[in-house]
């Protein structure tokens, strides 16, 4: 619950703001002090030029929600919902106000009494309910999406123009879809896989959902990634979807639900690191302890598993025995192959771990590291973002591929799924100068490490 | 309130997206960064072009509406607040550099710009615009002209003041001037330039500016003192002035603010120290080393506790970190944040901080100080919570007794954050009152029916002088 000390003293008629005067922590909403820092690095004022579409108009609608100075009308929840959550502004705020909490209070709360349209309402309660709470559901799907994609459906779906009854901005997404699996990482790995040498550390692979059924390639490189590099790596079968989703939506009970499978799930099995490779989940396993603050029973677990949280690049960089690298096709004589890098905010702005990934990309030998204009901001992904606001993730996206075209890259590389898909879609949508390629960071080392004998 | 005539006028003129009286848009124009102020505007206009201003300024004066410019809204005295309603005036679609000069080493430049990004994109072309308030990555060259904001680079290279050539400003009535131009000498009139500069959005709408650019300097170079007893970093300053050493930066932090800044970074400052001094030299090399060489003479001769010179960039960050981490250090103490700007002459720096934590102790408040002690303009800075009424009521008679410690030592109520509301009160202190009649005369020469900012800079009433307590 949101610190109650200095609230105002008002009942609201609206039952929004009341539910808003109750979830929002308005120590965070006074610590504001208006200053502006934090409109440079936010995505969406950017692109409008508008304060209201700032996190310091934001605030300030929160504020004044909950003051009794605004209703929190259609429009109020249509600006909270026009925030990506990268969280970009929270490094740039100088009172470290904690803008991801406010914005997740404020969504839990609109969702309180929030009445979707159908067909939001059925999306949303197909992802919420029933596919990634189970993984049974996750596989199926994982196996549905595979069916689709080598049975010569999807083949058929493009060839015959099927694709185009979908909105426009799904069916560049559809195109783009990795080969999903029906088989996780477990199924191909098994629950455990030992460290090349003497091992550095007990380590607990978070597989997450999309990752291991549309990226299982990935997760299995991870665990190899991280064996190679010292670690014996436990993937637990018990462990559940993080709960990014659900939070973000405003769906916290959901999210709660999902921690507390998870923090006995990794405690049990008593590891020194949670490894995650999907930022966006990383951030909010990195942040259970606070999601979990007011739960007696899983406050001190929380922080446990709050603590051993890791992306795996910062893993291996921090406390492993690096691999080497290095791009094989290249001659000694042929340029340098150029690589790029597309930040995940999340791994960036909450989970703090930004330069690992380029302290392991400047590694590998025959390659130069190009660092992108503004690799640093939004893509423009943001977990369901590009789904549900195509039209702002449009443009976010198209500035976004300038910048990477600049870059005169050959190889994209990214620390999240979400992200990995948007540089996907923006590749194929604004076709580079050169051919450019999107990958896992993870699947880009992997392919690229030198085995020792 | 706007009657539905004048919105649809208005609309005309700027487009349907661009003028809104939405309830969003008017929250989000209510603030800016000064704390513990809100008043709603009645409208928000974007225009693009300084004809859109004229014909916005023409329907303002035949409808005796309010208008208040805005840039990003960053400013400390309430400059930007509609206190009396209104229509808030937002610049940041006019935010084009029109053209740099490199003939005339000028630029011209939309008032929208963010100075941050004016400042790297003449950089990129070799040269250098100095004023560099320390909210440059997001306020606007035409706030900076209408604050007339200083920086850390103000001791060496002045302030906004200096480096503003000529203006394109609209009048209340709409009709359009253009003062100055691309000329280092014109004295045809009154120098309505320097005259614009600095008024706080009362006299006119800034819509274009022609700026001054110089070379770039060579190098930099970076160090620190630090020191036991105030008075020695006090007459440091002074010596290098005296020594006829213009440093570029010269900075000061105070003992409260050591503490609270070495709490938040934990970079090992000695909490012992009165004071440190943070002092950076640019210019030609064999120049900048014979500089710092005597500066760290005169450091050693005033008796500096600890003295560290910066062997390259990477190490000069390092000992910038107090300094850049002192507001962020101090907002983070309590929810609420006052940033003043009193400023004395500089010979006066360590009396101002002395009788500044003097004042914080009577009136059991905290305020840490820090600042650019090179030209005497300090931050004496308080950390509360606005929901305490009574604690904010002993920080504002603590401010009344620092403004008056300033005028006393020769100094002034503001430095570069401007009059606004919240120094208004005061203004009559430093320039007395024939000064402020002055003043008057020409907000009404320039907007004689009050419609630009009103209720800015001229208080209803000047406050009480406080008597001081000596001892």
């Amino acid at each position: 619950m949101a610190n109650t000390t200095g609230k105002p003293a008002i009942e609201h008629s609206n039952p929004l703001a009341q539910t808003l005067l109750e979830k929002l922590d308005y120590d965070q909403l006074t610590n504001c002090m208006r200053c502006g820092f934090c409109l440079p690095a936010c995505p969406t004022f950017r692109e409008t030029g508008m304060e209201p579409a700032s996190p310091r108009g934001r605030i300030a609608m929160m504020k004044a929600a909950v003051d009794g100075l605004m209703v929190p009308d259609q429009q109020f929840q249509d600006q909270m919902n026009l925030c990506l959550g990268c969280r970009a502004c929270e490094p740039a705020c100088p009172a470290d106000v904690k803008y991801g909490q406010l914005i997740e209070q404020t969504r839990e709360a609109i969702e309180e009494h929030a009445t979707h349209s159908l067909p939001i309402k059925v999306v949303r309660k197909t992802v919420f309910k029933k596919v990634f709470p189970k993984r049974s559901k996750l596989k199926l799907l994982g196996g549905t999406l595979a069916f689709y994609q080598k049975s010569g459906l999807q083949k058929v779906a493009h060839s015959t123009g099927a694709m185009k009854l979908f909105p426009k901005h799904l069916a560049e997404i559809e195109s783009i879809m990795p080969s999903a699996s029906s088989k996780g990482v477990v199924d191909r790995l098994g629950t455990f896989y030992p460290g090349k040498g003497e091992a550095i550390a007990k380590v607990g692979m978070f597989r997450g959902c999309i990752m291991d059924v549309m990226f299982t390639d990935t997760n299995v490189n991870t665990v190899e990634l991280l064996s190679a590099a010292g670690f014996d790596v436990y993937i637990p079968d018990g462990q559940v979807c993080c709960g990014a989703l659900y939070a973000h939506s405003g769906e916290m009970n959901d999210a709660r639900q999902l921690a507390a499978v998870n923090i006995d799930t990794f405690k049990q099995l008593g590891v020194d690191y949670v490894v995650s490779n999907a930022g966006g989940c990383g951030a909010l396993l990195v942040e259970y302890d606070h999601l979990m603050q007011d739960d007696e029973k899983y406050r001190e677990s929380a922080k446990w598993f709050a603590s051993r949280v890791i992306d795996v690049s910062a893993l291996i960089v921090e406390k492993g025995r690096v691999p080497k690298f290095a791009q094989k096709e290249s001659s000694p004589q042929a340029e340098k192959i150029k690589v790029t890098y597309q930040d995940s905010c999340h791994l960036r702005n909450v989970m703090k771990g930004s330069s690992a990934p380029r302290t392991l990309m400047k590694q590998v030998a025959n390659t130069d590291y190009i660092e992108m204009v503004e690799s640093d901001r939004c893509c423009g992904s943001a977990g369901i973002y590009n789904i549900v606001q195509p039209e702002m993730a449009g443009s976010i996206l198209e500035h976004k591929m300038e910048h990477a075209n600049n870059t005169q890259a050959s190889y994209m590389l990214t620390s999240n799924p979400g992200c990995l898909l948007q540089m996907k879609v923006g590749i194929e949508k604004h076709q580079p100068d050169q051919p450019m390629k999107a990958m896992h960071i993870v699947d880009f080392l992997h392919d690229r490490m030198i085995v020792s004998e | 309130m706007l009657n539905e005539a004048v919105a649809r006028q208005l609309r005309e003129i700027v487009g349907e997206k661009f003028f809104r009286t939405d309830q969003e848009a008017l929250i989000a124009h209510s603030y800016d960064g000064t704390p513990m102020l809100q008043a709603l505007p009645d409208g928000v206009i974007y225009p693009e072009s300084t004809e859109q201003v004229s014909e916005i300024m023409k329907i303002a004066s035949s409808n005796l509406i309010p208008i208040v410019t805005r840039g990003s809204g960053s400013n400390l005295c309430g400059g930007t607040t509609p206190l009396q309603g209104g229509i808030v005036m937002v610049m940041h679609r006019m935010n084009k550099i029109i053209e740099v000069d490199m003939e005339n080493l000028t630029a011209i430049v939309q008032p929208g710009v963010i100075t941050g990004q004016f400042i790297a994109h003449v950089e990129g072309l070799g040269l250098f615009y100095p004023p560099d308030p320390s909210s440059m990555k997001i306020s606007t060259i035409g706030g900076n002209i209408a604050e007339c904001s200083g920086g850390l680079r103000g001791l060496k290279y002045g302030t906004t003041k200096d480096y503003v050539l000529g203006l394109t400003a609209v009048l209340a009535n709409g009709s359009v001037i253009r003062t100055g131009g691309k000329l280092t000498k014109d004295v045809a009139g009154y120098d309505l330039t320097k005259l614009l500069v600095g008024s706080e959005g009362t006299l006119a709408v800034i819509t274009e500016a022609i700026l001054k650019l110089i070379p770039q300097p060579k190098t930099k170079k970076t160090m620190v003192a630090m020191y036991k007893d105030i008075y020695g970093a006090a007459r440091t300053v002074s010596k290098i002035i005296k020594n006829q050493i213009i440093p570029a930066t010269l900075e000061i932090l105070d003992n409260p603010t050591i503490r609270v800044v070495d709490d938040f970074a934990k970079i090992g400052l000695p909490l012992d120290m009165a004071a440190i001094l943070i002092i950076e030299q640019d210019g030609e090399p064999e120049m900048v080393e014979r500089d710092i060489e005597k500066i760290h003479l005169i450091c050693r001769e005033e008796q500096a506790d600890r003295i560290e010179v910066a062997a390259d960039r990477e190490e000069a960050e390092k000992l910038l970190t107090a300094r850049r981490s002192a507001f962020t250090a101090l907002a983070r103490l309590r929810p609420t944040t006052i940033l003043e700007d009193a400023t004395v002459p500089r010979s006066k720096i360590a009396d101002m901080v002395l009788r500044t934590n003097a004042i914080a102790q009577k009136y059991n408040v905290n305020i840490a100080t820090f600042g650019h002690a090179g030209d005497g303009n300090l931050h004496p800075t308080a950390t509360t919570d606005a929901r305490d009424r009574e604690e904010v009521h002993r920080v504002e008679e603590a401010f009344a007794e620092i403004f008056e410690a300033a005028i006393e030592l020769g100094g002034t109520i503001t430095g570069e954050h401007g009059v606004g509301v919240v120094k208004a009160p005061y203004l009559e202190w430093k320039v007395g009152e024939a000064g402020v009649e002055v003043m008057k005369g020409i907000k009404t020469a320039f907007d004689p029916l009050n419609i630009l900012n009103p209720s800015k800079i001229f208080a209803k009433e000047t406050k009480k002088r406080v008597v001081v307590q000596h001892g």
